[in-house]
């Protein structure tokens, strides 16, 4: 008796009881649903966290730094002078001054947008373009020019799209608008990418007072540690203690991130995956109690000539091909769920989230609930075979 | 010649609690290819235990049971499932047919397990089937047949491996005297086709449609010859009271 047969048999049973099979079948389909959604949650939470950091630029450092005493301070030169000197790995850099004070455009007062002072490299480094007018230029920065660079939402919400030329309010001071810069997002919302300012941080220093940090961009995305390391090196020898500067890699941070995000989802998809064990229980419980119905059957069998091992492959086969059947619906009802859940997210959250478990984790389940099958199949298995001829076939 | 069926000093103990119940004591016979022997004996004489001892169902507590030379009280319980696979057919009072199946794949079963392919497998059921005159209904479940012709589909399935012999236990106990003939009848043609028939059963008139008669009371051979002889049918012994055990 060839293992097809054992597998077209155990099907026959199945099929027979459809009610029952099913039944049974639940505590495993809702297990691999459960886990093919939490990983694909999982998948979509990373892949939105990366994308997000992408945005932000993975190949940038960001620099911080307070003064100690009077003696030991750097200064914005002093740290063009160590990009410089570091140029192995360190590209661009441009001071940023985050502006406190509100947006003033004609009458109106415009608190949802970011105001920073940076450098002429800025928009370089976040691969931002302009689309109107110019960017702010080294003569800018060293003339402390009152002028600034709007995102696209203030261009067309306050100046009518002609904002080049016009003025506006920031902290107190006249500026001048020099240039416009690409729309980012596909929809402009007040306090999104779009609703920003960017002002020379010269300018923006005698507002706000001193330069505190600073972003860098690097050679290569590959050399994140050794970039890290030389910045953090020449930043000591001028404070002597690292207490007073800190440098963060978006590239780190992601990791960290999408570190954690993992950890959740294993923490989350381990959880579910209780409900396949307990799946399999249902499944040799039900076992059991068919091997007991069947005893009579299993006697027939026996004195036809049905060896042990027959017997016990019969179960062993039924059983698992239960659980691979309830695998795939499982798979079936959780790659269901993802679609649907992809869509509440995106509605809910505003933001496009896609949810979609790998083919790994859906090979994996499956794996997993035909493993539980034979597992679990295994003790009524053992039962079955182990009936006595002669009692069997007097059972009633 | 060499005898089919050889019991030699076979003995069958049980075990109940404190007490052992003896049910077969020291029981030697032979069975010849080709004989239609009816072991007869009311209820608790052993002739159960004879018959799960001949269809390798079980193995004898102390003697030796020879089938076809082979000693099966040294077989291990894989090489019994052999044995009976290959030499033996059994046919129930229940008939013990498989709900769940249709008439061809029960007869299929035994072929099934001695590893014929599917195809053989169905021609040989279905010649089967035609011997016992239910071919057409080879798609039917047994819950749609008669007891009569369930009773005869076991028999096709008993006859599908071509086995040594045909062991029939009680057959008609579930069928009325009408179709217990008819089934009777069949037997004496598969008998009468050159194959070994052992009947076991309780019931004198049908033991007497046998050639031959083994009488067991409380586990002892008490008569063995032709049946159409007078002794084959009287019971010699006045019935004792016997030890607990019931149909052992």
């Amino acid at each position: 008796m060839s293992i097809w047969e054992s597998f077209t048999l155990a099907v026959k049973n199945i099929v027979s009881s459809k009610t029952r099979t099913l039944l049974t079948m639940l505590g495993i389909i809702i297990g691999v649903a459960a886990v093919i959604v939490i990983v694909g949650l999982g998948n979509g939470l990373e892949g939105y966290i990366t994308d997000s950091f992408s945005a932000m630029g993975t190949d940038t450092l960001t620099v911080t730094v307070m003064s100690r005493g009077s003696t030991r301070t750097l200064s914005v030169d002093d740290m063009y002078a160590i990009v410089e000197e570091n140029s192995d790995y360190l590209d661009l850099c441009s001071p940023t001054v985050a502006m406190m004070g509100y947006v003033k455009i004609g009458a109106e007062t415009i608190s949802s947008t970011s105001c920073m002072g940076v450098s002429e490299d800025y928009l370089t480094i976040k691969h931002y373009d302009i689309a109107q007018g110019r960017n702010l230029q080294y003569s800018d920065i060293a003339l402390r020019s009152k002028v600034c660079v709007i995102g696209a939402y203030l261009n067309q919400a306050y100046f009518g799209g002609n904002a080049v030329g016009q003025t506006l309010r920031v902290g107190g001071q006249t500026l001048t608008v020099i240039g416009v810069m690409e729309q980012q997002e596909d929809s402009m919302d007040e306090g999104g990418a779009d609703d920003c300012l960017y002002l020379p941080y010269s300018t923006a220093s005698r507002i706000s007072g001193e330069v505190s940090s600073y972003t860098v961009t690097m050679q290569s995305e590959d050399q994140i540690t050794a970039s890290v390391e030389v910045l953090e090196n020449a930043l000591y020898q001028v404070f002597a203690s690292d207490d007073y500067y800190t440098v963060t890699s978006m590239a780190e941070m992601l990791e960290t991130m999408t570190d954690m995000v993992d950890i959740l989802v294993y923490v989350l998809a381990g959880i579910a995956a209780i409900s396949l064990v307990v799946g399999g229980i249902g499944i040799m419980n039900i076992m059991l109690v068919s091997v007991t119905e069947r005893t009579r059957e299993i006697g027939i069998r026996k004195s036809l000539g049905a060896k042990e091992r027959y017997i016990m492959e019969q179960f062993v086969i039924e059983a698992a091909t239960t659980s691979a059947l309830g695998g795939i619906l499982g798979i079936v009802l959780g790659d269901g769920l993802c679609v649907i859940a992809s869509r509440v997210v995106t509605s809910v959250m505003e933001a496009t989230l896609t949810v979609s478990p790998t083919i790994g984790a859906v090979l994996l389940a499956f794996g997993i609930s035909v493993g539980i099958g034979v597992l679990f199949g295994y003790l009524p298995a053992k039962k079955a075979a182990a009936l006595n001829p002669i009692d069997a076939l007097h059972y009633d | 010649m060499e005898p089919l069926i050889e019991f030699r000093q076979v003995c069958k103990y049980y075990h109940m609690g404190d007490t052992t119940v003896v049910a077969a004591d020291h029981i030697s016979f032979q069975i010849f290819k080709g004989e239609f022997v009816a072991i007869v004996g009311s209820s608790g004489s052993g002739k159960s235990t004879c018959m799960n001892i001949i269809g390798c169902l079980d193995v004898p507590s102390e003697g030796t049971y020879l089938l076809s030379g082979r000693d099966v009280g040294k077989m291990n319980k894989n090489e019994l499932a052999e044995i009976r696979n290959e030499l033996l057919g059994f046919i129930f009072q229940q008939y013990n047919l498989l709900p769940k199946l249709n008439l061809a794949e029960n007869v299929e079963v035994p072929l099934m397990y001695a590893g014929v392919n599917k195809l053989d497998r169905r021609r040989r059921a279905l010649e089967s089937l035609e011997r016992v005159g239910l071919r057409e209904k080879w798609r039917h479940k047994p819950s749609q047949l008669s007891g009569g012709q369930q009773q005869r589909v076991s028999i096709a399935r008993a006859l599908v491996g071509n086995p040594s012999v045909i062991l029939a236990d009680e057959p008609t106990g579930a069928l009325d005297s009408k179709t217990g003939r008819e089934v009777l009848a069949l037997l004496q043609d598969i008998h009468a086709a050159g194959n070994t028939v052992v009947l076991i059963t309780h019931d004198n008139s049908i033991a007497v449609q046998a050639q031959r008669i083994i009488r067991l009371e409380d586990g002892q051979v008490v008569y063995d010859g032709p049946s159409d002889a007078p002794e084959a049918v009287v019971t010699p012994r006045a019935a004792g009271i016997r030890q607990g055990g019931g149909d052992a």
